[in-house]
């Protein structure tokens, strides 16, 4: 047993030298310098408090959305729909923000009202691609998707119409709001909200608990391994991936609603920032697994702000971040898989 | 508006729809063998990029189709290799693929952002091309938008009246018994992958080469693409013919988006051009509800005759996916 664990760790080794070994011949056709390019998305990342505390600020969002994706992953569903549920999220939580500011009741109050209205926003989302899958046999994938393009509608469409700012609508967003609705920071230039940073951690250490330690965690997993048997065993299959969905979507809102509420303080186009998307390339990463989602997040998270200044430094696109994320994701499924063949393999042959 | 200027535009429309019918039938194709190719997004982007960088190095559009074609096949024979020798899940090494070619090709596209490049030339049909109506919708087009005619019909016939198509049915609907009749499943499946991939892959220079052409980065305006083909691969019950009726409608759609800007110019455009999307959900809805349980199960609680008539206008719109679309096959 021990040796076979070795054995999944030199595997997952040799996928992260892979991974980076592409990643450098990539930076090699454009004719960068490999270890100049990571050095500066490592500087970029942790070298000064500022961009640390950034780093921080982008790992919130993406360790709320991979802990919602966690939830759908362990049922055996894919929730491409995160996006369009964060951008859900966000939307709801400016209308609760636009809607009560100015009025008279206390700031907290009504950053509290905008988290709810938040969460509201991703399970309405999440539950029309649970339906949609239930009741109307369209696979979560496609109505998933097809439902992030109308969140993105619906936000440019608000962004440009209803909400625009008085005299010129434009890409830039809605008008910020009042600074009493900013949730507050750990200084005046940084963006680094305690709260969120709290909501996070409290959100995947419950997902922890819920799949590792409870008896509805394991019910969920059993409908993720095998659905069929599950049903067979009493258990409310469909519920059970409705239920999930909900979930994940609670996740969702909360990411939109920290977009809103800590980072932009107003909303914008391109609200959901791909969290979503990233969180199901993190949970993907973790292997579905919650303990290992919160330092993968924050590799991912500071991947992302370390790169930047990639333009700038290097003239070198900040896509990078994303070239380094998914050769790390794709070179690990196919270790597992060839782990999976070359040891299967010997196993039959020892039987 | 006059007539002219309409044709010219529903012209248009055959055009901009060309690569969608090229990357939605590449990938009917490769799920009728069983298997989903998700990367479709991140692949069309990157085949697109580097068929216009191959264009631009070689001063040559063929090499630019040339690439773009080893583009969208080696992207496809790593979904192939993953899903059916590593048993990995098909979506899972789609999804990434999707995400990683995309930022690929954005990472390697920076040099050559907005550069002039070659471009596709017009090659209009002679005497087809004078039809009344027909000779400026059909005949005035590029040669790859030609193809794409050709492929419809080409796709149409191979899956459906040919017996490797048969095979290819079988593959992916009944794998176990394809098997037994002598069918090598696991190669056939990795042919067809690769082989929708190319097709895919045609699609990218053919924005980059021809309707938008040039790279332009992340406002190229071709992130999405991909997600529409695998929509629009459904929406048409894998079939080619009523595939390809869903990318001409998908297109028409945006056409009428752009024409209607002025008629509407409370709306903006964005909105308008993200318009088919809640259409395409509600139609996937509609293909899917025979599929599900609960309607069968009210079904059976009408009398006789109503049953009879919902049922069959039931079925006459159903689609079901090909049964073994994503299960891995095993010999034994």
């Amino acid at each position: 047993m021990r040796k076979s664990r070795a054995i999944k760790t030199l595997f997952q080794l040799g996928a992260v030298i892979l991974a980076i070994g592409v990643t450098s011949a990539v930076l090699a056709v454009v004719g960068a310098q490999p270890f100049g390019a990571y050095g500066s998305i490592l500087k970029g990342a942790f070298g000064t408090w500022g961009v640390a505390s950034d780093v921080v600020v982008a790992w919130v969002p993406l360790l709320l959305a991979t802990s919602g994706i966690l939830v759908t992953f362990t049922v055996g569903l894919w929730n491409i729909g995160i996006e369009g549920q964060i951008t859900l999220g966000a939307i709801f939580a400016t209308w609760a923000l636009r809607t009560f500011q100015g009025s008279s009741l206390d700031p907290g109050l009504v950053l509290t009202m905008a988290f709810a209205a938040g969460i509201v926003g991703g399970v309405i989302w999440a539950m029309l691609v649970g339906a949609l899958k239930t009741f109307g046999g369209v696979n979560e994938i496609f109505g998933g998707l097809g439902l992030n393009y109308v969140a993105t509608a619906i936000n440019i469409w608000l962004i440009f119409g209803p909400w625009k700012r008085p005299g010129v609508a434009s890409m830039s967003g809605t008008v910020p709001f009042d600074k009493s609705l900013w949730l507050p920071t750990i200084s005046e230039q940084s963006r680094l909200a305690p709260i969120a940073v709290g909501i996070a951690i409290v959100g995947i250490a419950i997902i922890f608990a819920l799949i590792q330690g409870t008896y509805f965690g394991l019910r969920l997993k059993a409908v993720g391994k095998n659905p069929k048997t599950a049903f067979l065993l009493g258990i409310p299959t469909w519920q059970y991936a409705m239920t999930s969905f909900a979930i994940c979507g609670v996740f969702a809102g909360l990411a939109g609603a920290v977009q809103v509420t800590a980072i932009y303080h107003r909303l914008i186009p391109s609200i959901s920032s791909g969290y979503g998307f990233l969180g199901l390339m993190v949970g993907m990463l973790v292997n579905y697994s919650a303990a290992a989602a919160a330092p993968v997040a924050l590799f991912f998270a500071a991947l992302n702000v370390g790169s930047i200044q990639l333009p700038i430094v290097y003239k070198l696109d900040s896509s990078l971040s994303g070239v380094l994320q998914g050769t790390l994701v794709l070179f690990i499924i196919l270790a597992e898989g060839l782990r999976g063949r070359i040891m299967g393999k010997k196993g039959k042959a020892a039987s | 508006m006059t007539t002219e200027i309409l044709l010219i535009g529903l012209a248009s429309v055959f055009a901009s729809a060309g690569p969608l019918v090229f990357a939605a039938i590449g990938e009917a194709i490769t799920e009728r063998a069983g298997i989903t190719n998700l990367s479709m997004n991140g692949l069309i982007l990157l085949s697109a990029m580097g068929g216009f960088a191959a264009a631009l190095a070689t001063k040559n559009v063929a090499m630019g189709f040339l690439a773009g074609a080893a583009i969208g096949g080696t992207v496809s024979a790593i979904v192939a290799f993953s899903s059916i020798t590593l048993k990995q899940s098909q979506v899972a090494v789609g999804f990434v693929l999707a995400l990683l070619c995309r930022d690929l090709s954005y990472f390697l596209g920076t040099p050559i952002m907005g550069l002039p490049g070659p471009r596709l030339g017009q090659a209009t049909i002679p005497l087809l091309r004078d039809i009344p109506v027909l000779g400026p919708l059909l005949f005035k087009q590029d040669i790859m938008t030609y193809l794409s005619f050709v492929l419809i019909i080409v796709a149409w016939l191979f899956v459906n009246k040919t017996r490797p198509g048969l095979v290819l049915r079988g593959i992916g609907e009944k794998p176990a018994a394809a098997y037994a009749r002598g069918a090598n499943v696991s190669r056939l499946r990795y042919i067809y992958t690769v082989l929708g991939g190319v097709l895919a892959g045609l699609a990218g220079p053919m924005y980059s080469l021809s309707i938008k052409a040039g790279w332009k980065g992340t406002i190229t305006g071709l992130d999405g693409i991909g997600w529409i083909a695998l929509a629009i691969t459904i929406f048409g019950g894998w079939s080619p013919i009523k595939v390809a009726l869903g990318a001409y409608l998908f297109a028409l759609l945006q056409w009428l988006g752009i024409v209607l800007q002025p008629v509407m110019p409370g709306v903006p455009s964005q909105v308008l051009q993200v318009a088919p999307f809640p259409l395409m959900i509600l139609t996937l809805l509609f293909v899917n509800m025979g599929n599900a349980e609960w309607v069968e199960a009210s079904l059976a609680k009408l009398p006789e005759k109503q049953r009879r008539a919902v049922a069959k206008a039931l079925r006459a719109i159903n689609v079901k996916p090909p049964a073994a679309l994503g299960t891995p096959f095993e010999k034994d």
